[in-house]
């Protein structure tokens, strides 16, 4: 017998759900963020909690989050790549359902980022590559390093501080109707400009939200999510893709393109055999309003030096031909500390009709996400429709 | 002496951090693929040669990106801003570093900006930090000015 792939759409989402509540959220510990959405993924399936064999998570131990639970899983997996973490570990439950080491697997996500409830201590170490060459320099927050290469990658294509405003505006259009999103003030780019620096070229604006949230989904083979009660509801993985750059966003390869967007898109497009031309809908993981830019390009949707215009031209805001982060993404919606497991919860969602601010007629959503700084990338590639 | 986070050496980074103490920016070069690398590693990273040492650099090099930090953390003991920025080492590689003795503007920080070394105390050990290399600046505008003549 050979082993189906692990794309194609072999594999269905079947489960997936966000924590009840999301923002400030000081009353629940971080662990139980994990807790909360997994039941109610579980209960979105529509499956009993004993059927679940494999449990993935990034943060907590997979032994913890197994534990909390009461299960005892046949496989674990506790990959950190930081952000992407539930990118990859969507392609890994991939392959460990195609392969049949897994066949029900459970994957998680919360952060209590904003109020630290049951936060383990974090300390970084002094001796890490980070502790010995760039935290001394003050490069201790996402926000004095991630931001570092950004003036040289603008430079390069004549982007200005404009354009860095422009993807924050057409985000916040999205986050307006939408409740659950912690940015919902209208903002226009002399605003997001106005708005109080924090690590020049950005703006408060420019940076993400910093909430308490969780999420989690449930995988299984597509021949078996046939038997749901929620079969019609289920989310196809057709392609996926990862991988790794520098330890320290100081020695990224390349400061004006990075190297995981660009290879884990192209096997994310490979594997799932389409086209940038069959992706109606757009989720790319927006800590810092140039993300989006770096990824559009890398991504091959557009070429360099053309994301800044895509979004002037308002191609991603509502009503637009490829609308991006349509919950309002980690700069207006939430972001917990480790915001992948969000893109893809509004991803699903979008598949699903079941969005907020739904966009008509969805069909096939590619999912970027980022770790680390400019340490890793996940590439999803997600359908409503098995080919 | 300047606060904030204080490196720990590990074997591998010593030869580094016993170099800024004396005066010495010291960066590992391949013999093999005869490139220099940085962040310190017994091997080359580029092309996996153990043949590899350590050679005094000379400390120029191009400010390449930066931000200004306007939020640095209180163990730093200022709400001056910081400018944490890129500095390439005309060697060839690159380093996280701070541009100091500037007022913490955009305009006093074009990219391209010549840059060199200087050794700022923190705890036990010796940080690399840049200052713009006003002779080249100098001479830069005066090439720029004998060149409208």
């Amino acid at each position: 017998m050979t082993t189906p792939s692990m794309h194609g759409g072999n594999i269905a989402i079947v489960g997936a759900a966000e924590t009840d509540r999301i923002g400030k959220v000081p009353d629940v510990s971080m662990i139980h963020l994990h807790t909360n959405a997994a039941r109610r993924a579980i209960a979105d399936a529509g499956i009993d909690i004993s059927e679940i064999d494999g449990v993935a998570t990034a943060g907590p131990t997979a032994i913890e989050l197994a534990d909390m639970l009461g299960l005892r899983p046949r496989w674990a997996d506790g990959t950190m790549l930081g952000g992407c973490s539930f990118m990859a570990l969507v392609r890994h439950a991939s392959a460990a359902i195609a392969s049949g080491a897994a066949n029900v697997v459970l994957v998680t996500h919360g952060e209590s980022g904003r109020s630290r409830t049951g936060v383990p201590h974090y300390a970084p170490s002094p001796s890490s590559m980070g502790g010995q060459f760039e935290q001394p320099y003050g490069a201790l927050a996402p926000y004095s390093s991630f931001t570092t290469p950004v003036l040289a990658f603008m430079a390069s294509r004549g982007f200005t501080r404009e354009d860095l405003a422009e993807v924050v505006v057409s985000q916040r259009l999205w986050a307006i109707p939408n409740e659950r999103a912690q940015r919902r003030d209208p903002i226009d780019v002399a605003g997001v400009l106005a708005a109080p620096p924090v690590a020049y070229p950005f703006t408060r604006d420019m940076c993400c939200v910093v909430t308490d949230a969780g999420g989690a989904l449930v995988l299984m083979s597509a021949e078996r999510a046939r038997d749901l009660p929620s079969a019609d509801r289920a989310v196809y993985v057709l392609g996926s893709g990862e991988g790794t750059e520098s330890v320290i966003v100081s020695q990224m390869d390349d400061l004006e393109s990075f190297g995981p967007f660009r290879r884990g898109a192209k096997e994310a497009f490979e594997t799932a055999g389409v086209t940038h031309d069959d992706i109606d809908h757009l989720m790319f993981y927006d800590a810092f309003a140039h993300l989006p830019l770096y990824m559009l390009e890398d991504t091959g949707f557009v070429g360099k030096g053309e994301s800044a215009e895509f979004f002037r031209e308002g191609h991603t805001r509502p009503g637009g031909d490829l609308p991006m982060n349509t919950q309002g993404g980690g700069l207006s919606y939430t972001h917990s500390g480790m915001y992948g497991m969000f893109a893809i919860q509004e991803a699903v969602r979008q598949l699903r009709g079941e969005a907020v601010v739904q966009v008509p007629d969805v069909h096939t959503s590619f999912v970027q996400g980022v770790g680390m700084m400019f340490g890793a990338g996940g590439s999803l590639v997600l359908s409503n429709e098995r080919p | 002496m300047s606060q904030g986070p204080v490196p720990v050496p590990t074997p591998e980074t010593l030869q580094f951090w016993e170099g800024t103490a004396v005066g010495e920016l010291r960066i590992q070069r391949c013999n093999s693929c005869e490139k220099f690398y940085f962040y310190p590693r017994p091997y080359c990273p580029k092309c996996n040669s153990d043949n590899v040492e350590w050679r005094v650099v000379s400390g120029k090099g191009s400010l390449a990106s930066y931000n200004i930090n306007y939020r640095p953390f209180p163990m730093f003991g200022t709400e001056e801003p910081q400018v944490i920025a890129l500095v390439e080492l005309d060697e060839g590689v690159r380093l996280m570093t701070n541009v100091v003795g500037i007022e913490p503007v955009p305009e006093n920080l074009p990219l391209g900006l010549r840059v060199q070394v200087a050794f700022e105390p923190r705890g036990d050990q010796f940080l690399p930090v840049f200052t713009p290399d006003t002779a080249a600046t100098i001479a830069a505008a005066a090439s720029a000015l004998e060149t409208r003549a």
